[in-house]
């Protein structure tokens, strides 16, 4: 295990030094100190290392991860895992807004709410929150899922593409072209095994799904000003 | 961008550090806006006495200015002048007299603030050295709110940086961008609401004192500016004895709070907060859109 003060060394050094680790690292294990809600803490890795920040961090950490596995032990400020492509984000606490915006892959864990704009644009990542998201989650998903295990909030999935979006409370309103849907056995198998990834303890049967009606991918006259 | 920093304090035993506190979270917001920076201090209620704020571009026009007024209005003030700016104390029955009498006798000096507990500082530079040129540090208050400024919509001048003054012991500050006003700032002319300067904060701290000279209460002012006010924003207001945090409908503009048994802290980060005491512990969220929050002591 490796420890480093963020504090004491710096973020630079942290970045550089963690994006210099290479596949066939032995240094696996690192654990960050004094965070301080500091922005950009552990971007752009990519090796197959483990990441544990002791405390909240600001603006895109974990951002365009690939590979690594990144554990906040706090909250994450906006923009957390953004473009994430692979790898994964545990949040212990809360996430502000855009947490996963644009990501393709991997998989986004936040144990407490998520706030506006969660998983905006996504292109196949996997987010899975254990509390509520806020308004406009998954505005324009293309692909991948969301797992709201709380509430959502207005819009959810305004012009969504083809992401799957699964809430297992209330969603306040839905976005322009997203209805609920029928949920198919092998929506629930989906379900089940990010719902085990992510660790949450919720019954697939208790969600509903949600997804694109497909009315706005062709230019309709109707809807021109 | 700009930053906002906010701290409400519930232990008396804090009061003697709250310029200290403000100024070390002022400072770390300095890179969201280093252009100019102020703050707002509610200081200890003297019964029976009230404070001008009052800014000078040059300070010797303060000189002898107690006396003048004293001539003037049959009134002892007492003057204690910091760097650009002086704060005067008086009798709170003459507050409107004295205000007047300022205006009369020293036409380029401003009021920023004006009430029986509020002093606002606010000048052009580094939110560091603007602290440094007031002495925040030293203040002692039961609230107090900060304010760095990046400029988008108008002139970096003193007159443009935040806190602006809503009313007597109210102010706001503000993150984000007005798209509409102009407009608002035309319609506020017709009601006889003037605005001194271009700035859009400045005219939603204008429309929020119409409002409450209209008989609002600052919720029902806060409240009405969510369906008037057009544009981004994350408002903090102080009052007399609280503050209040508003954010606008798609709240793109950051807002973080933490509350403890000591005290309601209020940042555009999470960064701004770090180093308040038992902040590991504290209770941390972020305030939900159009929604209107208050403290009060």
């Amino acid at each position: 295990m490796q420890t480093f003060d963020l504090e004491a060394d710096g973020l630079r050094a942290l970045n550089e030094t963690l994006q210099a680790q290479v596949q066939t690292t032995n240094e696996t294990a690192w654990d960050v100190i004094n965070p301080r809600g500091s922005h950009a803490i552990a971007v752009g890795l990519d090796a197959p290392i483990e990441v544990t920040v002791n405390g909240s961090t600001g603006y895109y950490c974990a951002g365009m991860n690939q590979q690594a596995t990144v554990h906040v032990k706090g909250n994450v400020g906006p923009g957390a895992a953004e473009n994430m492509m692979s790898g994964k984000l545990i949040v212990d606490g809360d996430a502000s807004q855009y947490a996963g915006a644009t990501g393709h892959g991997g998989l986004l864990v936040i144990k407490g709410n998520a706030s506006s704009r969660c998983g905006i644009s996504m292109k196949g990542i996997d987010i899975v929150v254990g509390g509520n998201v806020g308004h406009m989650s998954a505005f324009m998903a293309q692909a991948g899922h969301l797992v709201v295990c709380g509430d959502a909030g207005d819009a959810l999935g305004d012009s969504i593409y083809e992401a799957q979006l699964f809430v297992r409370g209330s969603v306040k309103s839905l976005g322009a072209d997203c209805i609920e849907k029928e949920m198919r056995p092998e929506h629930i198998a989906k379900l089940t095994e990010l719902l085990e990834a992510a660790g949450m303890d919720a019954d697939p049967a208790d969600f509903k799904r949600y997804g694109s009606a497909r009315q706005l991918y062709n230019f309709n006259i109707d809807n021109a000003y | 961008m700009c930053g906002i920093v906010g701290l409400f304090l519930k232990d008396k035993a804090l009061e003697p550090k709250l310029g200290a506190m403000l100024t070390d979270m002022l400072i770390t917001m300095s890179d969201r806006g280093p252009d100019s920076a102020g703050i707002a201090v509610y200081g200890e209620d003297h019964e029976g006495r009230a404070k001008l704020t009052l800014q000078a571009a040059d300070p010797a026009l303060f000189n002898g200015l107690a006396g003048e007024i004293e001539d003037e209005c049959g009134v002892a003030v007492k003057l204690r002048m910091i760097d650009t700016h002086a704060v005067l104390d008086l009798p709170e029955d003459k507050l409107a007299q004295v205000r007047g009498t300022v205006k009369y006798l020293r036409p380029d000096v401003r009021v920023m603030s004006a009430g029986e507990v509020i002093e606002i500082y606010k000048e052009v530079g580094l939110p560091g050295e603007v602290a440094k040129r007031f002495d925040i540090p030293e203040l002692t208050g039961s609230h107090g709110i900060g304010h760095t400024r990046m400029a988008t919509e108008s002139a970096v001048t003193t007159l443009g940086a935040h806190p602006f003054s809503t009313g007597a012991d109210q102010c706001l500050v503000h993150n984000g961008s007005l798209s509409n006003h102009n407009s608002l700032r035309r319609k506020l002319a017709r009601e006889g609401v003037t605005v001194e300067t271009e700035n859009d904060t400045e005219v939603a701290a204008a429309y929020l004192t119409w409002k409450m000279q209209e008989g609002a209460t600052l919720g029902e002012a806060l409240e009405a500016g969510i369906d008037d006010l057009d544009g981004f924003y994350t408002f903090v207001v102080g009052t007399k004895d609280g503050f209040g945090v508003v954010r606008d409908p798609i709240a793109c503009k950051p807002a973080v709070m933490a509350e403890t048994d000591q005290y309601v802290a209020f940042g555009s980060e999470y960064r701004a907060l770090v180093n308040l005491p038992g902040i590991e512990d504290a209770k941390v969220w972020e305030p939900e859109p159009a929604t209107v929050y208050f403290w009060k002591h």
